[in-house]
């Protein structure tokens, strides 16, 4: 049995620190949390192996710093939604706001809806599934990792792109600097192909753009001051 | 930080209730503004004018108010003081006196028309919330606003929202870089703002462009190509509300939608208490793009 956290009875606080000292004690367990009400920073901070479910929607910086816990949102987050998790699972059955996944260093974040700007802005190694649409200047600066939408992109895709890879199967409203088009060559379908059976998605890998850095802007070129 | 909430009903059922609603909402967002609140509430409409003063003083500057206006204007003036705030109803078409002997008392003026009425004042949500008795309010929509002040002074004038045309209000989240250089330009129109403050520039920006015949649309359409900043702004009128984000769209801004409701809110926690949210359709406004409900 699952334990329930009710936070129409339960501060924030006392709730963040039960589930974070539960996943120091590795033990894995379920937890439930009922009436987030929007709150922030909800199950933030985990350092451990833990289960927990979030019946409803948050706000700011869910999930953030998450790692190896698994963390589902049955609702929608609010902005910076697993900002900086290192590892792990976060799963966010509704759309996620403006910046998801920022700086994240690896785990996955699988988002079900959409989510809106800035998603996977300055990424470190996470991999990111959207299955739905993403907003303008997502990846900007995003430098390893995965970032996988199975709709379409908004403006300025991956501006000043380092090592991460992007692989968008709708449309990319427009590409920002030095980012462009690139070949989907055999070891990209295969990390596409885990990451969608990963992620649950319903899509096939060979239907995907994948889209990376041009690598012009790495070093300062005068020539291309006007990009910067 | 500034907190924005609005509620625009889709049932006549619902309308006494939607001061309580909106007062929910409006203290929820407490952390995102604790030093002024202020509402906008619609729908009372007896096909009369109503205008909202202020006053620092309102014991001594409302006594008698009413009769000294009725004289000055030669029709029937009622009268409804709600704390530092007082709604004058008189005839439509006394406005223009009505207003000027207003200004000669020296009361500000919060709002004017026929269905608005807006109260705010500097202090917490929940007690500027008490001290006009907001959730006792009914009406079809209303805005709300919780001001963190960051352009202009936290005073009762600084507080959102900014109405700067009849049954038009302004509310914002963000704050405005070329509001000097727009208040100048609608100055050499003949509009002048009554603050420091860049919202109000907003404000007047949009009713300017309405009164050269712009629709609302076109208007915050134009607020993405004239005002230069940062914006969430919600737009109240007489039959909904408005709603556009500046293109980078920084700040936040969350709907929801249910058959009795729309619902606006800087973050979704305001919505905690609607009835039915859990299965409301909940989504963010797209950046650049002007939305609308109205009935």
């Amino acid at each position: 049995m699952p334990t329930t956290l009710d936070m129409a009875t339960t501060e924030l606080r006392e709730v963040n620190t039960t589930l974070q000292a539960a996943a120091k004690a590795q033990v894995n367990e379920p937890y439930v949390i009922v009436n987030p009400r929007g709150s922030h920073a909800m199950a933030c901070g985990l350092d451990g192996p833990l289960n927990v479910t979030v019946k409803g929607s948050t706000g700011y910086y869910t999930a953030g710093m998450n790692k190896e816990a698994s963390i589902t949102v049955e609702g929608s987050a609010g902005p910076g939604v697993a900002e900086n998790m290192m590892s792990g699972t976060v799963t966010i059955l509704g759309d996620a706001s403006q910046y998801a996944g920022a700086t994240g260093h690896g785990g996955l974040l699988n988002i079900k809806g959409n989510a809106s700007s800035r998603c996977g802005i300055s990424m470190k190694g996470i991999d990111i599934v959207v299955h739905g649409n993403i907003g303008h200047m997502s990846a900007f600066m995003a430098q390893r990792g995965n970032l996988v939408v199975l709709g379409d992109a908004g403006d300025a895709l991956g501006d000043s792109l380092y090592e991460a890879r992007l692989f968008v199967r709708g449309t990319v409203k427009s590409l920002g600097a030095d980012c462009i088009e690139k070949e989907m060559r055999a070891e990209h379908i295969a990390i596409l192909k885990e990451l969608l059976e990963r992620a649950g998605a319903d899509a096939k890998p060979e239907e995907f753009k994948r889209y990376g850095s041009a690598r012009t802007l790495y070093n300062f070129h005068i020539d291309n001051a006007a990009s910067y | 930080m500034c907190g924005i909430v609005g509620l625009f009903l889709k049932k006549d059922a619902l309308r006494p209730k939607l001061g309580d609603m909106l007062t929910d909402m409006l203290i929820t967002m407490t952390d995102r503004g604790p030093d002024s609140a202020g509402i906008a509430i619609y729908g009372d409409e007896q096909g009369k004018l109503k205008i909202t003063v202020q006053s620092d003083t309102p014991e001594s500057d409302f006594a008698g108010l009413e009769g000294a206006l009725a004289a000055a204007i030669g029709a029937p003036v009622t009268i409804r003081v709600v704390d530092t705030h007082a709604v004058l109803t008189l005839p439509l078409e006394a406005e223009a006196a009505a207003l000027a002997f207003l200004e000669d008392r020296k009361l500000r003026v919060m709002g004017v028309g026929e269905s608005m009425e807006i109260f705010k004042e500097v202090g917490l949500p929940k007690d500027v919330a008490e001290r006009f008795g907001l959730r006792a309010m009914g009406g079809s929509h209303g805005i709300g606003h919780t001001r963190m002040a960051t352009e202009s002074a936290v005073t009762t004038l600084g507080a959102h929202p900014f109405s700067t045309a009849s049954d038009q209000c302004l509310v914002h989240n963000g704050s405005l870089s070329n509001h000097n250089d727009m208040r100048r330009k609608l100055a050499k129109k003949g509009i002048h703002t009554k603050t420091e403050n860049d919202t109000e520039v907003g404000a007047a920006y949009i009713s300017s462009r309405i009164a050269e015949g712009a629709t609302l649309g076109q208007a915050l359409e134009g607020t993405l190509k004239d005002l230069d900043g940062f914006f969430t702004f919600v737009t109240g009128t007489k039959n909904g509300f408005g709603v556009v984000r500046d293109p980078i769209a920084c700040k936040p801004a969350v709907m929801a939608e249910t058959e009795d409701y729309v619902a606006f809110a800087s973050e979704y926690r305001a919505f905690a208490d609607l009835p039915g949210i859990e299965g409301a359709r909940v989504w963010e406004p797209e950046p650049a793009t002007v939305y609308f409900w109205e009935r």
